[in-house]
């Protein structure tokens, strides 16, 4: 509404100059392109997503643990049907810690999704 | 018992539905919430639709709104192809959304500050990324823990780190829900719980020194309303981006 309000204020004062029209256009079209584009961006939303400081503390935290509760889990699993105590949870706890490091460098934006590698 | 921060979490059972074996099903107070939030959400959507008006009501526009934003943050994520699942990914958020809003209002109860809940529903998700990445891509799906441009003598150890990191996904996606709304009620209690204790050990002086922590649950309120929708969107948008890895996997 307000752009439509500005347009007309602006038609009625004659154009004094080519230019400053066009660089008005060229404005106007990036907005729109700015406007239009978290459509198709795949990074905007997880931004937001992580806008207080607490929560994003939070997310980083819980990835990091999730991965090294994981790797434990699994090794003491494999102890337990293998017998190979205590090389299956000394194993996958260094993995599960290497996951959850992973894991919290994924979000935090550090290493992007996946699609960096290639 | 009002001083106890824990015990507006228990369950209660409101009435026997059924028995298998020794075990009985009840009807508890989570499942009412639960029942509530979902015939609240059926009712709210029924009713914002019922008019399709062109030029929508307050309500239609509400969840114009709704619908609008949960199809942003899905195609924004998970690509046009990921809106095959948006009707998920909508039911999630709002459901988990709803939730959390009921739990805000005093007494009741906060169904997602039990983690079984939140499980549930991480592992849902994390079920369904597997089981349509196999049905949609075959053997391919695996590529997901393949990343590209790894020398080969380092590649079981990727592998093996990689298949962590997705095992490890929906802990990290139920704890963050569960704890958000666990935490963020606890807090409301302690402080809700010290005007009582100053109330009851200073008297007159107590009770309006009990002002001070009554402040500060009114600023944690407004806090924990932002967390709950924070935290549902979240939820959803995190779905989305493991919906996007069952439906592009080789990336």
């Amino acid at each position: 509404m307000s752009g439509d309000a500005r347009g007309q204020g602006d038609r009625k004062e004659p154009p004094d100059d080519e230019a400053v029209l066009s660089a008005r256009l060229q404005r106007l079209g990036e907005r729109l392109a700015s406007a239009s584009r978290p459509s198709e961006n795949g990074s905007g939303p997880r931004q937001t997503a992580d806008r207080s400081a607490f929560a994003r503390g939070f997310r980083l935290s819980s990835e990091l643990v999730a991965g090294v509760a994981v790797g434990a889990f699994i090794g003491w699993l494999i102890d337990r049907w293998l017998g190979l105590s205590p090389w299956g949870l000394v194993v996958f706890l260094l993995l599960g810690f290497a996951a959850g490091i992973l894991n919290v460098m994924r979000a935090a934006g550090i290493v992007r999704e996946r699609d960096l590698n290639d | 018992m009002a001083l106890d921060p824990i015990e507006q979490f228990q369950i209660h059972n409101l009435f026997p539905i059924a028995k298998i074996g020794n075990t009985e099903i009840a009807f508890t107070n989570s499942a009412a919430f639960m029942l509530a939030a979902v015939i609240g959400l059926t009712l709210f959507l029924l009713a914002a639709t019922a008019g399709k008006n062109l030029v929508p009501t307050r309500l239609q526009s509400a969840a114009e709104i709704a619908y609008e934003f949960v199809a942003t943050t899905v195609r924004s994520t998970a690509g046009a192809e990921g809106m095959t699942f948006f009707p998920f990914v909508f039911t999630i958020f709002m459901f988990v959304l709803a939730l959390n809003m009921f739990g805000l209002i005093p007494f009741a109860f906060t169904v997602t500050s039990h983690i079984i809940i939140t499980a549930a529903l991480a592992l849902t998700v994390f079920f369904t990324v597997l089981i349509y990445g196999l049905m949609r891509h075959g053997l391919r799906f695996f590529k997901l823990f393949v990343p590209k441009g790894v020398p080969v003598y380092l590649l079981p150890l990727i592998v093996a780190i990689e298949v962590l990191s997705f095992l490890s996904r929906p802990i990290s996606h139920s704890v963050r829900l569960f704890a958000n709304m666990l935490a963020g009620h606890i807090a409301l209690q302690v402080f809700a719980g010290f005007i009582i204790l100053l109330g009851g050990a200073l008297g007159a002086i107590g009770w309006i020194g009990g002002a001070v922590p009554f402040a500060i649950i009114v600023a944690l309120l407004a806090l924990e309303t932002l967390v709950a929708f924070l935290q549902a969107y979240v939820f959803a948008i995190l779905t989305c981006i493991y919906l996007n890895d069952a439906i592009h996997p080789g990336h």
